[in-house]
């Protein structure tokens, strides 16, 4: 959507974020470790644009989705969202902010209460925010509902008696009903199937066009983030391990786990799949309580070093836009290596 | 739903959702009898003393004993007082306290439950305290509460409203921790839901969070336990008054009836019936009543 990410402005700003959820054990409850969810990551969402974060289940996707709206209370870290600090603000003052982010959530059966009416469901945020009279949120919602393409006389039906597909179109009108800037897609696709998939997708994408929104947009399927993002960026175990625009990413990925994960994608062609010589990765990702020490990915990476081992990899721009966490790449020749 | 009336309902503002209740209400055959022998034992126990006239507390010595008869439908009792007259006023007694004693244990037991799972914080504290009280001998903390507190209580709210205020508050006090730790049970589940985690995100405070996304899905255990609740009620009361800590002898409740009847339950069977049948049948009619809002109030069974 944008070809020149550099020139807008930065809407989302997330520094350093970590998100350790403490392990307790024992009689007395003790303190005994912690799951190093997110450790540590940086990146910039532009204003208008959609960032694609992939990486394998358990990786932290999610939590990241979560603690940039402060659903959680982050470790540490910064979050900044359209200026305003919101890492470490408490949970009441955050009532302001809510308008302006807004989550698409991965189970659309889950995300919406059994008892509320999808006319009920869709104004809760109006409720919650604005002070509209019956009519004007009656109308406020039939708006919404045509705008992710719902029956109006749906309004009174209950989420039960809706099909996957609809129900995710309930959950984004919901998230649309603030005008926000920022939408977080927690994997919204990944309940539905493929046919309806691409049309949740068409629609989050006209949605964009229409109302200028930016999406991080989390998934692990990468054609389908290939198809929406503008930025992707790839973790693993808590790190994002390489960022890059779309074109960059799939066309020359960098580090060896992305470089792994791409050549999992499957191809279409028959003739073309059977010469594909895929990375196959050995072992199991470590747990994220007891993460590797240096590099996380060192376990398992093809091309590992000694120095991964020992010291955690700083993050190097090899092109602009496109950087990568790998000691690979600490040779000062921004060249390819692999 | 036909297309018909999809259409109507979008040109209109929606039917309020009460109507759609009751409409799935209406279809639940023993809920619908339940509801309807509720109204009636209600109407005729407020309504039929008006018309049955003779006092539950007149003694007429030469009935004594006697067998069912027109002057007397039901019989009389040992001391000759009329049973219809005794049943329809200790029926009154009788599902008031027993309603709003499981009110006020549905309350109390629904906020703590809600408090302990929710706040995850409260929690340890809240469930021990439970904990506590499911522990406690019932029977004698039951004789201490009522001689500290009858006498000031009937001083200040008169002989009957007295005991009766210290009857449902300790049948409420003593029966809210089942509730309270099904309901804490639920709530741990349900506040992992998505839905709720949607409404944080909208920016719904917590107490909205409860009222709006938390209670309506718990109510299926509140409802069961609220009409237990009431049956359980009942038959506290009657214990209650058969130990002398409930309301005074003469004064009729069905529990009183029936432990007034039970020492000559082999001659005049029919006088532990009657209180007994009127206890059982209502508890019964709430049990259809419970079941069938439950039912009612779920928008996945409803409609079918």
């Amino acid at each position: 959507m944008l070809d020149d990410p550099k020139v807008s402005k930065i809407l989302v700003e997330v520094r350093d974020l970590k998100m350790h959820f403490p392990i307790h054990a024992g009689v007395l409850k003790k303190r005994v470790g912690e799951v190093k969810a997110v450790d540590g990551i940086s990146f910039d969402i532009y204003e208008g644009e959609t960032l694609g974060l992939v990486g394998e289940s358990g990786c932290g996707k999610s939590t990241v989705g979560r603690a940039i709206l402060r659903l959680y209370d982050i470790t540490e870290g910064s979050v900044k969202i359209d200026g305003i600090e919101i890492g470490h603000t408490p949970q009441p003052d955050l009532r302001t902010m809510r308008p302006t982010m807004q989550m698409v959530f991965q189970d659309p059966q889950a995300s919406l209460n059994p008892r509320m009416s999808v006319s009920a469901i869709i104004g809760e945020p109006l409720d919650e925010h604005t002070k509209m009279s019956k009519t004007e949120k009656r109308a406020k919602v039939m708006d919404l509902m045509d705008q992710v393409g719902l029956n109006r006389d749906f309004a009174n039906r209950y989420p039960h008696e809706f099909s996957g597909g609809q129900r995710q179109r309930i959950g984004i009108a919901r998230a649309l009903a603030l005008n926000p800037k920022f939408i977080v897609c927690d994997e919204p696709i990944a309940a539905l199937d493929v046919s309806i998939q691409a049309q949740v997708v068409n629609l989050l994408e006209d949605l964009q066009g229409e109302h200028g929104l930016t999406y991080l947009f989390i998934s692990h399927d990468l054609s389908m983030v290939r198809h929406i993002a503008d930025r992707v960026a790839v973790m693993y175990l808590g790190r994002v391990v390489e960022l890059a625009s779309r074109e960059q990413l799939y066309a020359a990925p960098k580090h060896p786990y992305t470089q792994a994960l791409l050549s999992a994608v499957p191809e279409p062609d028959p003739w073309i799949e059977d010469k594909i010589e895929r990375v196959i990765l050995q072992g199991d990702v470590p747990s994220p309580a007891n993460p590797p020490k240096g590099c996380n990915f060192c376990t398992r990476c093809p091309q590992v070093m000694e120095i991964c081992k020992t010291d955690e990899p700083p993050t190097f721009e090899i092109a602009p836009g496109h950087v990568t966490a790998c000691h690979l790449y600490s040779a000062t020749n921004t060249e390819s290596v692999s | 739903m036909t297309d018909a009336t999809a259409q109507t309902q979008a040109a209109r503002p929606p039917r309020n959702q009460w109507w759609d209740v009751w409409d799935q209400f209406k279809t639940h055959k023993g809920a619908m009898a339940g509801l309807i022998f509720f109204i009636f034992i209600i109407a005729a126990v407020y309504l039929g003393p008006y018309l049955w006239k003779i006092d539950p507390t007149y003694i007429d010595i030469r009935a004594r004993n006697k067998g069912p008869s027109l002057a007397h439908p039901f019989g009389a009792d040992q001391l000759g007082r009329d049973i219809l007259a005794r049943m329809l006023k200790g029926g009154q007694t009788s599902i008031s306290v027993g309603l709003t004693a499981m009110g006020l244990s549905l309350v109390l037991g629904t906020f703590v439950g809600v408090l302990a799972g929710y706040w995850k914080r409260l929690d340890g504290l809240l469930m021990r305290f439970t904990d506590l009280f499911l522990a406690l001998p019932l029977l004698p903390l039951l004789l201490v509460i009522i001689m500290l507190f009858r006498d000031p209580l009937r001083a200040m709210f008169g002989l009957e409203t007295g005991i009766f205020v210290l009857i449902v508050f300790v049948i409420g006090i003593t029966s809210w921790m089942q509730t309270a730790r099904i309901v804490r049970g639920d709530v741990l589940a349900l506040k992992e839901r998505e839905y709720v985690l949607a409404a944080r995100s909208i920016g719904t405070p917590s107490r909205r969070v409860v009222l709006r996304h938390i209670l309506p899905n718990i109510m299926s255990p509140i409802m069961v336990s609220a009409t237990l609740g009431i049956a359980n009620a009942i038959i506290t009361e009657s214990a209650l008054s058969f130990l002398g800590l409930g309301f005074p002898p003469d004064f009729p409740t069905w529990g009183r009836l029936l432990f007034d009847a039970k020492d000559m339950i082999q001659q005049y069977p029919e006088r532990v019936i009657w209180p007994g049948l009127a206890i059982s049948l209502t508890v019964l009619a709430v049990n259809y009543i419970g079941d069938g809002l439950r039912d009612a109030l779920d928008p996945r069974i409803r409609g079918r």
